[in-house]
């Protein structure tokens, strides 16, 4: 640990600062063989090599100064910056629902931070208000961080708390909850708490955002109206993930926590519901539903918190020529469940199959979902499916390949009796198999294509 | 009831308070003038750079759409966000108080998911990082040792991400004027903006062809003390930028902010000059529009203290007005609701001066467009320079405002949601009379006038970009980039003096870089640069204004134009009805370009024994017979034909010889 007036230097650099006697936020005339350079010294970010020191100039801008120019460092003044997010008293207003809203780490609003020059958030209802003036006027908010984890950190033990939080807030009485996450692994928690928090009386409602709230452009203010409006607001009490619709700033859409995808690596309108519509469309102050039957909200508090889950589960994404001895592999590493996500309608090659008959044997659950996202796995079409069966690989239906992962954790966490995970696995608790996949369940469309540009010109925006 | 009225003539009064701030036309302006009041003005010179690629994707540069050519539209609110400092913006809140809708029109061919910032940026464009490392050194910058990515906040929508993209690349240089020395104080690197298409109401409609394109920003000390040298400081870093041959040229590839203020004004940044022969009218318009303010705030704060001033508004039924005005009619029939506003003690200062042909009302009309997103005509007043609500309906206004003889009154209308801004813009913009000149941006117009445009924005919209990580600058890198610099604009400058270069075509010289040319032709062709320089400074010059030019001719075609003459032995004075083919057929071959302008080659044997023939021939016109008149009718038979042959002057030289011998 150095010492917090050198923030983030270290070697070489840090020698410098600690030779010329200057401090982070010291106010320095640095002579170099370049010229000469007046600013601030800034922390710099730990990942950053150690031959450059940072300054801000009276414009405003950052630069950096090559150690090995610099002649001499005159410290002239000190002036620590105080980053604070304006904190306002969040408004109580009779009438209004309460929503709760319970922090895992996202980007809802944020600061920046010094150490790995990210982003970190903000996050009490005082510094939200500030920051989004408008939530006032949408519901009557408490807020509580149970842990700040990135969303790639997110796993078992997370959704457990969750679940538990979940459960205590309902019993509290609240009108809706709104669950602020990272992005990348939204659709896992939305998965997680659907099978761990059931029949639910209340709206959940996952929120994260694409663009950081440190940019104006950022999607997280209205993101945020949109699922807190949901939480205090709608009728569906299910656990949904609410997030932009088009690219543009124009509505949320609502998706079911088990049929939702991330689809593109930065798009606002990154999530997509697969094989099927999305809950509803969300505007500010009006759901307009696109499915009829949901789960509606009540006034009781009869939720059932199924906190369980066993990390004995994996995932085996099957690409051509795989060698049997990944599965095997697998199997003595003591796994227990495996999700194999297959090609086509479910297939992988025969190469693989004594791996699955020794897989079988030692008593581990295989269940088939596809890498082609959309469609249902079929596995009597050709031999191949029907060998497989037989091995002991069950087809999970429409099921998506992470939400299939998720449920069986879920499963096993509960039993291990075969017919009972099958069971289990195959009986939806929301959608995560359908029974039907309806003709706008599927709809990529192509560029390019007249009548598509067509559609992009005049209505998508 | 009754209350004493002390009735202002608004023409009077404009041109009274025109006169007591002591106004000079620029034309009659000294620099004693600019003296008196305190003239200061810098500059930010924005000059695109000539590669590839736009900056931070992999967007071709410089392809352009229409207005109306756009594969899909899509939509943005800005919010404000909190600097690195934790300071909101001035501008972001002003900006967010607008409440626009900000549309994009997007072109596949010229915009990706970046442009739109649905994508992070890509590593910065190498090449365009190089040509401003360049530009830098010849500016003398200090070079920084990293470079930072930097986000700048707009929230006016021009950027979709709601910042530019920017790093600093040098700070402290100077360039050299012709009477004293500029500094600056920074170059910087930056993506370009949207271009804006419309803005109505509250809805504002961009393009985005130009966004993203490299582009950099030198920004000088406010250094220059006239209006004369905020165009020459500006021409220098404009030719400076164009002597490398490695920035674009044409509409909109530079264009300038300019900053001025008087004694005890403040900064004001006149945005996006296109042309730097605009610069002196509205530099020196805006500086004695803030000497005007100044006189206004004395004026207000002898009147009445700030802290006691409040204004009071209330909503009026169109109905009251006996004889409405075409305004007011169209208020009524779009449904807006009309206010009226007393200002308490401002008789007078409605029809203040600020600049020609305006007066304080506009300020606050300007800002009710652009804030409150209230389309003009959006106001009127008790002090208009023109006909409009008659007196006998003010009388009216005045009593329900219970105004009384030493205020004035402003009537506004407009969407009923849009009031509350349009009233809090009111009060504020009054407000700040009383300490003098608002800091802002504002739009220039041709004529030299200007128009408020946004809150100026200050180092609290800065802040890192944590999409990219800084760029370090070895030292044997920059090093090896002062290896193909040009030489300095001073020192071309007065090269082109010593070789007695006609003045008049400097400017065009640098503004096309010309100069590396004419050293070419005067290196390899021994062709004097005086003659050279001229040519190019005028002929070139006329025939460019003349012509279409080709948009594949280039400047280089005029080398080999030069060494085909000399290489034929043909005359250099053939050039010029030569360029004028080559300039719009570049590829035409010298031979044909010959051919069609009706050259004929003929020895200068031939061409002197037609001078015998046509003396004689003169002496059987019935024309008056001296030397002179024989001379002229001579040249003018063998003007065409000699052209190319033989110089027109050595031709002179034997016809006089001739026709002083044939009339002694």
């Amino acid at each position: 640990m150095t010492d917090d007036i050198f923030q983030g230097y270290k070697g070489e650099s840090l020698e410098v600062l600690k030779k010329f006697q200057v401090r982070v936020w010291g106010q320095a005339n640095v002579e170099t063989t370049r010229g000469k350079f007046v600013g601030t010294i800034l922390p710099r970010s730990e990942n950053d090599d150690d031959q450059h020191i940072v300054m801000k100039i009276v414009t405003g801008y950052n630069i950096g100064i090559d150690i090995q120019t610099i002649l001499s460092i005159e410290e002239t003044g000190y002036k620590k910056a105080n980053y604070k997010i304006p904190e306002k008293e969040f408004p109580k207003t009779p009438g209004l629902p309460s929503v709760k809203l319970i922090g895992t780490g996202g980007t809802i609003a944020s600061r920046l931070d010094y150490r790995t020059g990210a982003v970190i958030p903000a996050f009490s209802p005082g510094e939200l208000y500030g920051a989004v003036p408008e939530l006032a006027d949408i519901c009557n908010l408490e807020t509580e961080k149970i842990f700040a984890v990135f969303s790639e950190n997110m796993g078992p033990t997370q959704y457990i708390a969750l679940a538990k939080a979940i459960g205590r807030e309902i019993e509290k009485g609240v009108d809706g909850i709104v669950i602020g996450h990272g992005t990348d692994t939204l659709h896992h928690t939305g998965a997680a708490l659907t099978f761990m928090v059931q029949n639910s009386p209340v709206p959940i409602v996952l929120v994260g955002s694409q663009r950081s709230s440190d940019r104006p452009s950022s999607d997280a203010a209205l993101n945020l109206m949109h699922a807190m409006y949901t939480a205090g607001h709608s009728d569906i009490a299910e656990v949904m993930v609410c997030m932009f619709g088009p690219t543009s700033d124009d509505y949320g859409l609502l998706h079911k926590g088990t049929r939702v995808r991330k689809m593109h690596s930065s798009y606002r309108s990154t999530f997509r519901t697969i094989g099927d519509t999305p809950l509803a469309m969300v505007r500010r102050g009006e759901i307009h539903h696109i499915k009829k039957e949901y789960n509606h909200r009540r006034k009781d508090k009869n939720v059932k918190i199924l906190p369980f889950f066993s990390d004995k589960v994996t995932m085996l994404y099957y690409y051509p020529a795989m060698k049997p001895d990944i599965l095997d592999a697998m199997i003595d590493a003591g796994y227990k469940g495996i999700i194999i996500v297959g090609t086509g309608l479910g297939h992988v090659n025969k190469e693989l199959y004594p791996a699955i008959e020794r897989a079988y044997a030692k008593g581990v659950h295989m269940f088939m979902t596809l890498q082609t996202l959309w469609g249902y796995v079929h596995m009597f079409v050709y031999d191949t499916g029907r060998d497989m069966m037989a091995k002991g690989i069950i087809p999970a239906g429409n099921m998506l390949p992470e939400v299939a992962y998720i449920k069986l954790g879920w499963v096993l966490g509960q039993t291990d009796d075969r017919e009972e995970v099958k069971r289990l696995m195959l009986t939806p608790i929301n959608d995560e198999i359908t029974r039907r996949e309806p003709y706008n369940g599927y709809l990529i469309y192509q560029g390019g294509v007249p009548e598509v540009e067509e559609f992009i010109k005049k209505v998508r925006k | 009831m009754s209350y004493p009225m002390k009735k202002i003539d608004p023409l009077k009064n404009y041109l009274s308070t025109r006169n007591a701030i002591g106004y000079v036309d620029r034309k009659n302006a000294t620099q004693k003038d600019y003296n008196r009041i305190g003239f200061m003005s810098g500059l930010e010179v924005h000059q695109q750079l000539l590669t590839k690629e736009k900056l931070f994707c992999h967007c071709p540069a410089g392809i352009f759409q229409k207005h109306h050519e756009y594969d899909a539209e899509l939509i943005r609110h800005m919010r404000p966000t909190l600097s690195e400092l934790g300071e909101y913006d001035g501008t972001a809140l002003m900006e967010f108080k607008t409440r626009k809708e900000i549309v994009y029109r997007i072109k596949n061919e010229t915009a990706c998911t970046y442009d739109v910032d649905d994508t992070p940026p890509f590593p910065i464009n190498r090449e365009a990082l190089e040509i401003a490392l360049k530009i830098s050194l010849l500016s003398r910058l200090n070079i920084v040792g990293e470079v930072h990515i930097t986000r700048k906040q707009y929230l006016d929508g021009s950027i979709p991400t709601g910042f530019q993209r920017t790093a600093i690349l040098g700070v402290e240089g100077e360039i050299p004027l012709k009477k004293k020395k500029v500094r600056l104080i920074q170059l910087s690197i930056e993506e370009d903006s949207c271009r804006e298409i419309s803005d109505i109401g509250h809805r504002r409609i961009y393009k985005t062809d130009r966004l993203g394109m490299p582009l950099i920003e030198t920004v000088t000390y406010p250094d220059m003390e006239n209006p004369d040298e905020v165009k020459e400081a500006c021409d220098y870093i404009r030719f400076l930028n164009r002597s490398t041959g490695l920035v674009r040229t044409g509409m909109g590839a530079g264009r300038q902010d300019v900053n001025v203020s008087c004694k005890g004004g403040t900064r004001v940044e006149i945005k996006g000059v296109a042309h730097t022969r605009w610069i002196p009218e509205l530099t020196h318009r805006e500086a004695f529009r803030q000497w005007a303010l100044l006189a206004i705030r004395k004026e207000l704060n002898a009147r009445i203290s700030k802290a006691d001033w409040k204004m009071n508004a209330i909503e009026i039924h169109y109905y009251l007005f006996q004889t409405p005005t075409k305004e007011i009619d169209f208020a009524n029939e779009h449904n807006d609701q009309i206010w009226a506003v007393n200002l308490p003690k401002f008789a007078g200062i409605l029809s203040h001066f600020t600049q020609e042909g305006q007066v304080f009302a506009h300020e606050i009309s300007d800002r009710l467009k652009v804030i409150a997103c209230i389309e003009k005509p959006n106001m009127t007043h008790s002090e208009c320079l023109e006909p409009g609500i008659s007196e006998i309906d003010f009388e009216k206004i005045r009593k329900i405002l219970k105004a009384n003889g030493e205020d004035a009154q402003l009537v506004f209308w407009g969407n009923s949601d849009d009031i509350k801004t349009a009233l809090e813009t009111i009060e504020e913009r009054c407000l700040m009379a009383f300490d003098g000149v608002p800091p802002e941006t504002r739009k220039s117009f041709e004529e030299g006038s200007t128009i408020f445009e946004r809150v100026l924005p200050g180092a609290d919209r800065m802040y890192p970009d944590t999409d990219s990580a800084p760029i370090p600058l070895a030292n044997t890198y920059i090093e090896s980039l002062w290896a193909d610099l040009p030489t300095d604009i001073i020192e071309r400058y007065n090269r082109l003096k010593e070789w007695g270069v006609s003045e008049d075509t400097y400017h065009f010289l640098f503004t096309n870089n010309l100069f590396p040319l004419i050293l070419e032709i005067n290196e390899k062709l021994k062709i004097d640069p005086k003659l050279m320089g001229n040519f190019l400074g005028h002929r070139l010059k006329f025939i460019e204004g003349h012509a279409k030019r080709a948009s594949n001719f280039e400047y280089k075609i005029i080398y080999g134009l030069f060494k085909y003459l000399q290489d034929s032995k043909l005359d250099f004075k053939l050039a010029d009805e030569m360029l004028k083919l080559l300039i719009e057929h570049p590829k035409m071959q010298f031979d044909s370009v010959l051919t069609s302008i009706k050259f004929k080659k003929v020895k200068q044997s031939q061409l002197l024994e037609q001078v015998y023939f046509l003396s004689e021939k003169f002496k059987q016109l019935g024309k008056k017979q001296n030397p002179a008149n024989a001379e002229n009718w001579i040249m003018g038979q063998l003007r065409k034909l000699a052209i190319g042959n033989m110089a027109l002057t050595d031709l002179h030289q034997e016809v006089r010889k001739v026709c002083d011998a044939s009339f002694q």
